[in-house]
């Protein structure tokens, strides 16, 4: 017998029962709307989202900068370590869940991944669209209270470490998504970018540009995180699913690309 | 400016002393190989072994193995993370996606890995502090109740009392691992907490922490050997979901959503 006082508390979703069935739903609702009654037929996938995450109906331009956000992340390329992971479980014959929770473990990072989009966004939140606090981020970067299973930030988030100068991708994403900035942000930073890099002496990251919109639709870092481990999914099965097809025997092996430093034979004990 | 330099040596080559296998031939393990230098150690060990380098006495072996063995997750699907397995047992998934799901759950806020690592940052800190002579034990405490309101490693969400203390004290005493800097430490902080106004018993992430720590674990160290410590829960449940009858588990009707949102409304 289930408690009857245990439910699960919800802003987001509301369901009546079938007559004949008390588990099968006959109508859901999202925020107050109908979703197969209403929704369906009317609104777009990047309206749902927006509701599902905001509890309101995005204006046309958020519903356009998310979309924008989800095609630029849709599909990182298989160069991308969070793709990797994702290919790995193809060449192998894993399972297609394994491809994607191998790319949600290792697209979580603070490289490029979705921890890397939270602390960005927690620096938009600090600095907004002020030079001199984000100079003054860049250079004393905040110091977590407390240790967590997260390593310490290695890089400025939202910056490429290993980065010469920014990426055409990038600027053109920039370019692209600070045309439907309804809060201003993506402009800023679009406007700013030369100074931001001087400081970080780093180039600006696609994880700095996806913060600014996030932030731009009036997300939490929180939810920022989520949607980026969300967007960059579908490239990471499409490239799964193509290399369960090539197989192992054509994807790369680093047969020689590792050195043993302590290798028993070659370094006998003395 | 940042550049690619470190990548473009890196590109194919990869420097290590972990380990490496010569299939057909022999595996390397951190400059041993591991069908004749490690073949007879214990699982424990060679989980160990990899994680540090490090070689521990059979006794070490016995109390890290017995810790996993007292800490493991019990085989409980009201809890979170082993609800998550028996809900891949009911959904008929398999085994390794449901302790994939349920162990990425298990370095919570609430429990698991993050209130291990840091009951072994505060007892660390504590201890310098007290070498320092900078505060005495009650002061740290009120310290750290101030600027967090919790001591990380005492105190528990459910229950104040935590039973796997006592087990662990017996297996400490058959071991002659009573005593240790950091585990004095742990039971003295759990008194100044009793004596004072505070309450708080100490749950079992003070004392693992407090051993690891007195047996040379550093922090990530110590984090890296409790990764999968809560496995051995986990397949229980999974187990027992995927014997019953598929979707059996704690079904949920739709009255069982109390929705609190905005009121009905057309697009």
């Amino acid at each position: 017998m289930t408690d009857k006082k245990e439910v699960i508390h919800t802003h987001i979703w509301h369901e009546e029962s079938e007559d004949d069935n008390p588990f099968a739903a006959k109508r859901c609702y999202c925020s107050g709307y109908d979703v197969y009654g209403d929704l369906l037929g009317k609104i777009s996938w990047f309206e749902y989202i927006f509701l599902l995450y905001t509890l309101e109906p995005p204006t046309p331009e958020q519903s356009r900068l998310l979309e924008g956000i989800a095609i630029i992340l849709a599909n990182p390329g298989p160069r991308d370590h969070s793709v990797r992971a994702a290919m790995l479980g193809g060449v192998g014959g894993s399972h297609g869940a394994a491809s994607l929770i191998a790319a949600l473990s290792v697209g979580a990072g603070q490289l490029g991944g979705a921890r890397e989009v939270l602390l960005a966004m927690e620096y938009w939140q600090q600095c907004g669209c002020v030079l001199e606090k984000w100079v003054n981020i860049i250079t004393t970067p905040p110091k977590p209270s407390r240790v967590d299973v997260w390593p310490e930030m290695e890089h400025t988030p939202g910056f490429d470490p290993h980065g010469a100068s920014c990426p055409t991708p990038v600027k053109q994403s920039l370019n692209h998504l600070s045309t439907l900035s309804p809060k201003g942000n993506l402009s800023w930073l679009e406007n700013n970018q030369t100074e931001l890099e001087k400081h970080t002496d780093m180039p600006l990251a696609l994880t700095g540009v996806i913060a600014a919109a996030f932030i731009d639709l009036d997300l939490l870092p929180a939810q920022g995180e989520m949607l980026y481990l969300l967007l960059r999914l579908p490239g990471a099965g499409a490239h799964a699913l193509e290399q369960r097809d090539f197989g192992w025997r054509k994807y790369p092996f680093f047969r020689d690309g590792i050195t043993l430093t302590d290798d028993p034979n070659t370094n006998p004990p003395s | 400016m940042a550049s690619p330099k470190s990548l473009l040596e890196a590109e194919n080559n990869w420097k290590t002393a972990m380990g490496l296998s010569f299939p057909g031939e022999r595996v390397v393990i951190r400059g041993k190989d591991l069908f004749t230098d490690l073949k007879d150690m214990r699982w424990m060990e060679l989980l160990l072994f990899g994680i540090t380098g490090r070689y521990f006495s059979d006794e070490e072996i016995k109390l890290f193995e017995g810790i996993w063995v007292l800490c493991t997750s019990y085989p409980d699907p009201r809890v979170w993370n082993n609800r998550v397995a028996s809900l891949a047992g009911t959904a008929r998934s398999t085994a390794t996606l449901a302790l994939s799901g349920a162990n990425a759950l298990s370095e919570a806020e609430l429990y698991g890995r993050k209130p291990d690592i840091r009951a072994y940052e505060f007892l660390v800190r504590c201890e310098k502090i007290l070498k320092l002579e900078q505060l005495n034990l009650e002061e740290i405490v009120k310290q750290e109740l101030n600027a967090h309101r919790a001591i990380p490693g005492y105190g528990r969400p459910i229950v104040n009392k935590d039973e796997r203390i006592n087990p662990l004290i017996d297996l400490l005493h058959k071991l002659n691992f009573e005593n240790g800097i950091y585990l004095d430490l742990a039971f003295n902080i759990e008194s100044a907490l009793l004596t004072g106004r505070w309450r708080m018993k100490m749950n079992i992430a003070a004392p693992i922490a407090a051993i690891a720590a007195d047996r040379g674990l550093s922090r990530n160290e110590f984090y890296n050997y409790m990764c999968l410590c809560f496995t051995g829960g986990m397949l229980p449940c999974f187990q027992d979901a995927s014997d019953k009858m598929e979707g059996t588990f704690l079904p949920i009707s739709c009255s069982k959503i109390s929705y609190e949102g905005k009121n009905l409304r057309s697009w």
